[in-house]
């Protein structure tokens, strides 16, 4: 029973392509994959706009949007007709073609990368052999598209704010992938699917997830400060530091635009959010084997949102760091840490499945933390601030 | 060739041609990622899936944003006001194409070149990591050896933070924007500004 609701979607998607003509049934296969989407995506997007608000708002002490339907619940319908019904402002000395094509370009490369995050068991829209690959290429396509819509709005501001993002895009896709590779390593595939089933294993009822090894761990928290970075969230929020420069690349933007600027943003956080699942929480598998009967899309599901949470809840936490702070993080600590990582996980692989290999790992890392650290801060006259005031 | 392949190149080879033609310098640039995705997707349809990805990966990914990059850096970006076309264009495609047939002639009639396989070779991804991990291990090691050195020896330069710079910059007379404001008498901001010890 709790096999076919695991198996509901794949099995209804059979159901609907078994009244077609069998030289449909390709064609209609691909639609109805690819359909879901844009139809669950975007859903999630509305629902976490909203959980977003209402907590920082409960960090903030205020009581977030709560007039539209149940406490406030429905707020995302408010936004998204406010949001059509707007006037669509260009800029008279922007350039009026790179400019409109701006947010589109924004959405494809994010659309695309969820064709091969596994969500669940047999739920993948395109098991490529490369998938990892894919995923990361197709990410270089928002960097273009922050550049697009940051030089065509004409305003200094904008270009600011895209030299900002795309300096910083590519100082942290370095070890948000020398991150990843560690896992490539241990599973010996590029493939995404393969990788879940890979940790799709249960020793003593915990399963293999790459999270539970020293160089998981190690790994899973670099990619998740790294996917932070690279989704322009706080404390790497600079390309939109609204208190420096406004709105940074999307200033120029109104209306529906804007709208779509703000869904690539959180499009792209729930893309390299699932990636960083796929990768080190285990895909669509349960924690204990004793969970397995829970369906593997509502694992999915819950560990998006979990991490999600985990953003709002630093977005709630952390003040926006500076920008040679930013690059110092990147260059300094996450890239030296990365590459020690990955000969970490290198010795992992070749100290055999016994204990000592969990001391060695974990020291090693614990000393590269340490010093790396040490450096970072070297010269940097850290200490307790002193603030005066006027009597 | 089927007529998705066909309309690929089309695509590419116009873009190409844009990005040669136009005269706003970004928009050449913008054009360049075009072609270079154009090729990606003839790749993709050729099978080729991991030189496809790799195409995306490094051209679009790295060598576009490196030119916009320095476009950004080093010009205002206006476009120019007469032709990007010098007036012996004719001329220069006439050569191209003379120089393009004869190499084109020499390279199908050549018979220095082993005769196409019959059966196409099965590249996946694995066999390329196969063949990078056996046949080809030294350049992938000497390479991948050169990119590290070179990452870990920009980090170390960069790890050394001058102090000089940073105590100068206060010396300097500020630049002076528009009007600027009278000074507010003194006690009022001095006392109150934040000393980080």
């Amino acid at each position: 029973m709790f096999d076919k609701l695991d198996q509901i979607f794949v099995t209804l998607k059979h159901l609907v392509m078994g009244h077609l003509p069998a030289a449909w049934q390709p064609l209609a296969s691909a639609v109805i994959s690819i359909a879901l989407i844009p139809i669950v995506f975007p859903g999630l997007f509305a629902i976490v706009t909203v959980i977003e608000r209402k907590g920082l708002g409960r960090i903030q002490n205020r009581y977030g949007p709560n007039r539209v339907g149940p406490f406030g619940f429905l707020q995302f319908v408010a936004d998204g007709i406010k949001a059509l019904i707007k006037e669509d402002v260009v800029p008279r000395a922007a350039d009026k073609m790179v400019h409109f094509l701006a947010p589109v370009m924004m959405l494809i490369p994010v659309l695309l990368a969820y064709a091969v995050l596994p969500f669940g068991r047999k739920m993948v829209v395109a098991d490529y052999d490369a998938g990892l690959l894919f995923f990361f290429a197709v990410g270089g396509g928002v960097e273009l598209s922050v550049f697009m819509a940051g030089w065509s709005s004409r305003n200094k501001y904008s270009l600011l704010g895209a030299m900002r993002a795309i300096a910083q895009m590519i100082s942290y896709e370095l070890p948000l992938i020398l991150s990843a590779v560690t896992v490539v390593m241990m599973v010996g595939s590029l493939n995404l699917s393969e990788i879940v089933k890979h940790q799709n294993q249960y020793t003593f009822g915990i399963a293999h997830w790459f999270v539970f090894s020293p160089w998981g761990l190690a790994g899973f928290l670099l990619f998740l400060v790294a996917s932070l970075a690279e989704s322009n969230r706080t404390p790497f929020d600079l390309p939109e530091a609204e208190s420096e420069i406004i709105a940074g690349y999307f200033t120029e933007y109104s209306g529906f635009k804007f709208a779509l600027f703000f869904l690539g943003e959180y499009l792209g956080m729930f893309a390299i959010s699932g990636l960083g699942i796929t990768l080190f929480l285990g895909g669509w598998t349960a924690p204990f084997s004793f969970l397995t009967w829970i369906p593997s899309y509502v694992w999915f599901l819950s560990k998006l949102l979990g991490i999600v949470f985990v953003f709002i809840w630093i977005r709630g936490t952390l003040p926006r760091l500076r920008m040679d702070q930013l690059m110092n993080f990147a260059w300094k600590f996450m890239l030296p840490l990365a590459l020690i990582n990955i000969v970490v996980a290198g010795i992992w692989h070749y100290m055999g499945p016994d204990w000592p290999r969990w001391l060695v790992c974990s020291a090693i890392l614990a000393c590269a933390y340490g010093l790396l650290g040490l450096g970072l801060m070297h010269n940097q006259k850290l200490g307790k601030r002193i603030y005066r005031y006027a009597e | 060739m089927s007529l998705f392949l066909v309309i690929t190149f089309v695509v590419t080879l116009l873009a190409a041609v844009a990005a040669m033609s136009l005269r706003n310098l970004v928009h050449c640039a913008l054009m360049l990622a075009i072609a270079f995705s154009g090729i990606a997707a003839a790749y993709l349809q050729l099978n080729a899936e991991f030189a496809g990805f790799t195409e995306i990966l490094v051209y679009v990914g790295a060598i576009a944003i490196l030119i916009v990059m320095a476009i950004l850096l080093t010009r205002s970006g206006e476009a120019p006001e007469k032709s990007v076309l010098t007036s012996g264009w004719l001329a220069g495609v006439v050569v191209t194409v003379m120089v393009f047939t004869t190499l084109g002639w020499a390279v199908l009639n050549s018979t220095a070149l082993p005769p196409p396989p019959v059966e196409a070779p099965q590249a996946t991804v694995k066999n390329i990591g196969d063949m990078l991990m056996t046949r080809y291990i030294l350049p992938l090691e000497i390479i991948a050896l050169m990119l590290t050195a070179a990452m870990i020896g920009a980090v170390i330069i960069a790890f050394k933070e001058d102090g000089k710079s940073k105590s100068s910059q206060g010396n300097e007379t500020p630049i002076q924007i528009g009007n600027q404001p009278e000074p507010l008498p003194a006690g009022s901001v001095e006392s109150r500004k934040e000393g980080v010890a």
